[in-house]
């Protein structure tokens, strides 16, 4: 079948099997590898996507189902060599050791800040507590969260 | 990896259309909603539809909404849509109690009110929010609509009133005067389905039990519903003692099976124990005494 969708605003068709995950449709049709992935039973989260701008599990949408909505990945994060101050926060913060949970993490965030510029810690913890973390034990995440989140209160016009 | 097994994939475009849809393909055609427990079984092959229907884009049925003195919640609505409704919170918070703790957020920007109810399983936390709430279901077929209420809506494990060719479209709770409702579930770590969970409404007619129900999760075949401990709490005074009647009782008639979330003692003990602070913190809302 095909399947058309935006990804990273560019729109984009394919031919696809019915049965193809869309973590899958974005690693191995598109070789956007930034989108990781770590489990069969949608625990882990390292595979979390934007779909209209909310945070999905791409492991657990059917890239048939994705098809006719926005889906927004890591590589989009980076615009013309400027980190998205996300991004920058965990370089700031060392909100990352291995990197396999971290592309997930950042699309979390950005969604969490686009929806609520000044979350406190709690709030932090709660939108990323469907992703798993082997390496910093989510203190430095939920630093670098803040760190954006802060960054960005100060750079917003009018503030 | 795990893939799912081929199928064919189709969009509904209405309801008609999915029910036609149904309807032609046959059993091995199955809906499919937000996808977050079909497409986990799929991978493990527990399930291998030889079509899909995506009802995704039917998003007028994603409303929740008061009407004819019920509230009406669309099989679409999403986890996150009911945790955030202020209707909800206003009216029934039993629905934000539970929603906080089903899944995690990223699975709540997903999974349906349709797609938990239909999945059956004795742990989905929402089937026993609706069936402490005495909730209607109404399904929709070629032939019109019916409505079923919850107590009858589960036939077994992972099975529902639904027949192949229908669809769930729609959860009516039915609002009481002085009403008061809430939830309570332990689970091992967070996202986690229930060790064990109790729902309870009630409603009061000045100083008396009007009406009680209560559902619990996680500790039987299916979801259980504690007829026994509703009948004693009727039209009794709300007491300590009433309620600890009612929690004893809820150890005794749930049917936990041990497992790796504990033995069967611990998860009666647990079932009574959540019953009985849902208990209380339904009877302090319905009667604006929570702290
Ligand atoms: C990691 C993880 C943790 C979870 N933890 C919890 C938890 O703690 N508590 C909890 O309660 N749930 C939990 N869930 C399940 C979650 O709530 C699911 O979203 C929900 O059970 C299914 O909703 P869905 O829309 O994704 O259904 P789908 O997967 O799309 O469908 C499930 C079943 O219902 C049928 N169906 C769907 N909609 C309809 C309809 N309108 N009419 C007829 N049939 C229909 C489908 O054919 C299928 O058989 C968890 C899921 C995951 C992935
Ligand atoms: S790959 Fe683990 S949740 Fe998606
Ligand atoms: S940095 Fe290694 S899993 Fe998070």
């Amino acid at each position: 079948m095909q399947v058309t969708m935006t990804v990273n605003g560019e729109e984009l068709t394919r031919e696809i099997e019915p049965r193809l995950l869309l973590v899958h449709f974005l690693r191995d049709t598109l070789g956007l590898t930034g989108t990781h992935w770590g489990c069969d039973t949608s625990n882990c989260g390292v595979c979390v996507v934007l779909m209209d701008g909310e945070p999905v599990k791409s492991c657990t949408v059917l890239a048939a189902m994705a098809g006719g909505h926005e889906i927004r990945t890591i590589e989009s994060m980076e615009q013309e060599g400027v980190l998205d101050p996300v991004q920058q926060g965990f370089t700031e913060e060392h909100g990352l050791q291995c990197g396999f949970c971290t592309p997930g993490m950042i699309m979390t965030a950005r969604a969490l800040l686009d929806r609520n510029p000044h979350p406190s810690d709690a709030e932090i913890r709660e939108a990323i507590s469907g992703q798993i973390c082997r390496c910093t034990g989510y203190t430095n995440i939920v630093k670098a969260i803040r760190w954006a989140a802060e960054h960005e209160a100060a750079a917003a016009p009018g503030s | 990896m795990q893939v799912p097994a081929p199928f064919e994939y189709e969009r509904a475009t209405s309801v008609e259309h999915a029910v036609a849809l149904l309807e032609n393909l046959g059993s091995e055609a199955r809906i499919i909603a937000g996808g977050h427990s079909l497409l986990p079984m799929m991978k493990l092959r527990l399930a291998t539809p030889e079509h899909l229907i995506d009802i995704g884009d039917l998003t007028d049925l994603a409303y929740i909404r008061e009407e004819g003195g019920e509230v009406r919640i669309g099989a679409l609505a999403r986890h996150r849509d009911v945790l955030e409704s202020d209707l909800l919170a206003e009216r029934l918070p039993i629905f934000a109690d539970a929603e906080r703790v089903v899944a995690d957020p990223v699975v709540r920007n997903r999974g349906t009110v349709g797609g938990s109810l239909c999945q059956a399983d004795p742990a989905e936390d929402l089937s026993a929010v609706c069936m402490a709430l005495g909730a209607q279901l109404v399904i929709r077929g070629s032939g019109g609509e019916r409505v079923v209420p919850m107590r009858d809506f589960h036939v077994g494990p992972y099975e529902t009133a639904v027949g192949d060719a229908e669809m769930l479209l729609e959860v009516r709770v039915p609002l009481r005067p002085d009403m008061g409702s809430a939830y309570e579930k332990v689970e091992r770590r967070v996202g986690d389905w229930a060790i064990a969970a109790a729902g309870v409404a009630l409603s009061f007619d000045g100083g008396t039990i009007a009406e009680a129900g209560i559902g619990l999760a996680a500790v039987g075949p299916g979801t259980v519903h504690l007829t026994r401990a509703e009948d004693a709490l009727r039209g009794q005074a709300p007491s300590e003692e009433l309620f600890a009647q009612a929690a004893k009782i809820a150890g005794e008639d749930c049917a936990p099976t041990a497992d790796q979330r504990g033995p069967v003692d611990y998860k009666r003990q647990l079932a009574g124990e959540l019953t009985h602070r849902a208990l209380r913190r339904a009877a302090a809302r319905a009667l604006q005494q929570e702290v």
